[in-house]
């Protein structure tokens, strides 16, 4: 109540600063994530077309900065990963998206504790802050990849940027952690709490079930890696040995502590690493779900069966960390029921795509540039999620695990998949984030280039990993028989500057949009969501006095009696 | 645009499995006594995979195929018959799969190596491989990188020069082993995580600090196959490279007896 009454009185006195930059609704602080995640996806995406560029043509000389060296083009792995996985696709689709359409689509104009969700997002502006200063540190960013194993990440002397830079990273990924809790909570009690009357649990548009059962992983797996962090930040700087065992020599120097365990990390690490890709995947699923039935004008086929394959892929997802380490050294018999987990988490992913092709199936299908991604989605998640029961058989997975099998393996099903939903997410909703329209044949265009260029860079990959092409390597020319896979690095890199190019398009269609298109009407799509009953942009206050009361599920599309094709979630009649 | 998509998908099926029928890169032949069963897992994954990837992408190039420009739409909520269906058809599919591999890796791990396999001992350092022998007295001698190790007097693995048992061991940058016999290696790092990879012998294995790993495979022809390090450990990574020479028997001993003189043994 207290918390209320502080945001309406923010309305009705509308200072510039309290609005758009210290507020607390739900709205804008969805809209400064979502514009955090646009510096940070330009910023890895340059990353990695300078890594690209770098393999195929090390000679090439940057403008002032000079050639790419090992340490450079190891830190810009490290930071391209951190930054896309973390900061582009932990943040746009549940912090960015889920901020600003769970309450509306629950009927509400708030969130349960808008302060704890401002200071998320200014704790993840920090953390965002800290990480890229890294850059400009003596010795550089970290160079210890996203997953960051001791001893490597944790003696300084292992090299140039584990000084540094690399207790920047484990600050800024400390801050993350926290920020990301205090938004799991918020989501939560929302979504708990917080509904309209008559929305129901199984009422809800999938996208609430997956912000929900994401903010349950997030909870869950980044007060791990708080833990986690906290401790290899102590075995850096306080003396303790966690992760580093006796008898070290690291760059000729005799490291002091005894008695600690790499492995640990890597178990701690990955009890939230797996988890993670799914708090990365799973507001996409919903955003495809979602999408598809709007476009098919067609419920979701099976409804429950998603809800159910959500939550089932949410638990088992804490289940199967192993995967990542069947040749770590982890005792062998563990492998027998990691692998047979992560075969059975494929069951549940699945339904899902049965699903996605049923609700398409028979539609009268609107080609708007939404569901052209979200198909794409289905084609890249079909294509990703197959390699996965092969990675899940130890035998195989010492073969191609660290190579770029794995490379290809999870850019298609988390990477490109996920930046997918985000571009459907972006089109669908950009009418009621800034009451105009984006521009559909710029977004066509923008899809063709994406869907070939994402398959054309990521399917040879398997082919390098086959040939066992260890990732992280920064040049080609150390080993003999990787040296003999340049051509086909080209084609990869050729295929990338060209799929990035085509980013440009987006970024003219964004910005033009945003000022100069159409303006929308209130329901662009003929929705049937909570969201779609506000006006376009949506007013400061969302629903205002204004209570919706539900009457259906979120996906009546073509009833049988109706009149129109769709049956808002809050018309009248049952 | 309904038919662009299609026809995008098309290409997507087509450039795809052409991608894998052609293979510009492969797998390089398998010499090891096992690489024949990880083969053919492997074959028996790409066809599963790739059944199941063509029919995914037919099926949802049908799906847009069908459509409807006017007319209504059936309304449907889903179909728990045709739902249950699939999940049992996946699942069996699936698991029947990994059951299949499950063989594979129990012969790789729980299978003991024979007796008279060669004891090695690989330590990995950035940015170098040393393979260590026991020479004739069967022993290695005691470590302590800590207090020994000096890669510039010759004794990078910091042997004990007090412990009887190191002086006949032999260090070696590359991994020497006779043909037909199994190899026993002990995995082991004095700085950061390391991982051996052999893609000839389709063997891999982390070096990890602190732990000794043991791991083993038998090379079945002879000739000199390449290792890569498949763990990132620092700037020199991508270049930490050794080689496997599989020779004789013959040839091995005297391999052996070359190595075992007084000059070159510490
Ligand atoms: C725009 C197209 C992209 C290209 C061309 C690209 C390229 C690359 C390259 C070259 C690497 C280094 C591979 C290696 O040396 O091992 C890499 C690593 C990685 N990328 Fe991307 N990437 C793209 C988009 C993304 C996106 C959207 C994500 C979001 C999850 C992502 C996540 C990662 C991760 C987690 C790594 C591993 C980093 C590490 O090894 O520590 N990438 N990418
Ligand atoms: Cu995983
Ligand atoms: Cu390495």
């Amino acid at each position: 109540m207290e918390e209320r009454s502080t945001s309406s009185t923010a309305v009705s006195t509308p200072g510039f600063l309290r609005r758009c930059v210290f507020s607390t609704d739900h709205k804008v602080v969805g809209l400064q994530y979502f514009f955090l995640s646009f510096a940070a996806v330009l910023i890895g995406t340059v990353l990695s077309l300078l890594m690209r560029i770098h393999l195929v043509w090390p000679t090439v000389s940057l403008p002032f900065f000079g050639t790419i060296k090992p340490e450079n083009y190891l830190a810009f792995l490290t930071m391209h990963g951190t930054l896309m996985v973390f900061f582009v696709l932990s943040t746009v689709p549940q912090s960015g998206f889920g901020n600003y359409f769970l309450p509306l689509q629950l009927g509400v104009s708030e969130m349960a504790f808008p302060k704890l969700n401002a200071a998320g997002f200014w704790t993840t502006l920090l953390s965002f802050l800290i990480l890229i200063a890294a850059f400009f540190v003596p010795g550089g960013a970290s160079g210890a990849g996203w997953t960051q194993y001791p001893p490597l990440s944790a003696i300084a002397n292992s090299g140039p940027g584990q000084a540094l830079g690399t207790d920047l990273w484990l600050v800024s990924m400390g801050l993350f952690c926290v920020a990301s809790v205090m938004g799991a909570i918020n989501f939560i009690t929302t979504t708990l709490k917080m509904r309209t009357p008559g929305m129901d649990l199984m009422r809800m548009p999938l996208t609430c079930w997956t912000w929900f059962v994401t903010a349950i992983l997030s909870l869950l797996a980044f007060s791990v890696l708080l833990a986690a962090v906290i401790l290899l930040l102590l075995d850096r700087n306080a003396g303790t040995a966690f992760f580093v065992p006796a008898g070290l020599i690291v760059s000729g120097k005799a490291v002091a502590q005894t008695g600690g365990s790499p492995l640990l990390w890597q178990h701690l690490f990955w009890f939230f690493g797996h988890p993670e890709v799914y708090i990365a995947i799973l507001p996409g699923m919903g955003v495809t779900s979602h999408v598809l039935s709007v476009f098919s004008r067609k419920p979701v086929f099976g409804y429950r069966a998603m809800v159910w394959a959500i939550v089932a892929i949410g638990f088992l997802g804490f289940l199967v960390w192993g995967h990542h380490m069947f040749v770590s050294g982890m005792n062998p018999y563990a492998a027998f029921a990691f692998s047979a987990l992560t075969t059975a988490i494929a069951v549940p992913s699945a339904i899902k795509t049965f699903n996605w092709i049923g609700t398409i199936w028979d539609g009268r299908i609107r080609f708007t540039t939404p569901l052209l991604f979200s198909v794409g989605f289905v084609s890249l998640f079909i294509t990703g999620g197959l390699t996965g029961p092969l990675l899940a058989q130890p035998a195989l997975d010492i073969y191609l695990h660290d190579t770029y099998f794995v490379v290809a393996h999870f850019h298609l099903i988390m990477a490109m998949a996920g930046l997918f939903a985000i571009f459907a997410a972006t089109h669908f909703w950009f009418p009621k984030m800034f009451g105009r329209m984006m521009n559909e044949r710029l977004g066509a265009l923008h899809f063709w280039i994406t869907f070939l260029g994402s398959y054309a860079i990521f399917m040879p990959m398997h082919l390098l990993g086959t040939a066992g092409h260890p990732r992280r390597y920064s040049e080609l020319t150390g080993v003999q028989y990787v040296a003999a896979m340049a051509p086909l690095q080209k084609f990869v890199t050729v295929a990338a500057i060209i799929t990035m190019s085509g980013q440009i398009i987006f970024l003219v269609n964004f910005f033009w949009s945003m000022f100069k298109g159409p303006t929308a009407p209130a329901n662009p799509w003929e929705c049937t969501t909570l969201e779609w009953t506000l006006p376009s942009p949506t007013p400061a206050g969302g629903f205002g006095e204004h209570v919706p009361m539900v009457n259906r599920g979120a996906y009546e599309y073509s009833a049988p009696g109706a009149e129109t094709d769709y049956l808002m979630q809050d018309a009248p009649g049952s | 645009m309904a038919i662009a998509l299609l026809l995008a998908i098309l290409l997507v099926i087509l450039a795809c499995v052409y991608l894998f029928i052609a293979h510009p890169v492969w797998f390089p032949a398998g010499v090891s006594a096992h690489a024949a069963g990880v083969d053919h897992q492997f074959a028996v994954a790409f066809w599963l995979l790739g059944a199941l990837f063509v029919a995914g992408h037919i099926a949802l190039g049908i799906s847009l195929m069908r459509a409807r420009r006017r007319g209504k739409v059936t309304y449907t909520q889903g179909d728990w018959r045709l739902e249950a269906l699939w999940t049992v058809l996946i699942a069996v599919l699936f698991f029947g799969f990994n059951v299949a591999g499950v063989r594979l890796w129990s012969q790789m791990k729980f299978q003991q190596p024979e007796s008279d396999a060669v004891q090695v001992e690989v330590t990995g350092t950035q940015f170098e491989w040393y393979f260590r022998y026991a020479g004739a007295d069967g022993k290695l001698g005691d470590t302590d990188a800590q207090r020994f190790a000096h890669p510039e007097e010759g004794n990078p693995l910091g042997i004990d020069p007090d412990d009887p048992a190191g002086k006949d061991d032999m260090v070696s940058t590359s991994l020497v082993l006779p043909v037909g016999r199994d190899v026993d290696l002990t995995l082991r790092s004095n700085d950061v995580i390391h991982s051996l990879f052999i893609p000839a012998m389709r063997f891999k294995q982390d070096a990890v600090p602190g732990m000794s790993i043991h791991a083993h495979f038998r090379p079945m022809q002879t000739g000199e196959y390449e290792i890569s390090c498949a763990e990132l450990c620092g700037t020199g990574h991508y270049r930490m490279r050794a080689s496997v020479k599989v020779v004789s028997e013959a040839e091995f001993k005297q391999w052996v007896k070359s190595k075992e003189l007084p000059s070159t043994a510490k």
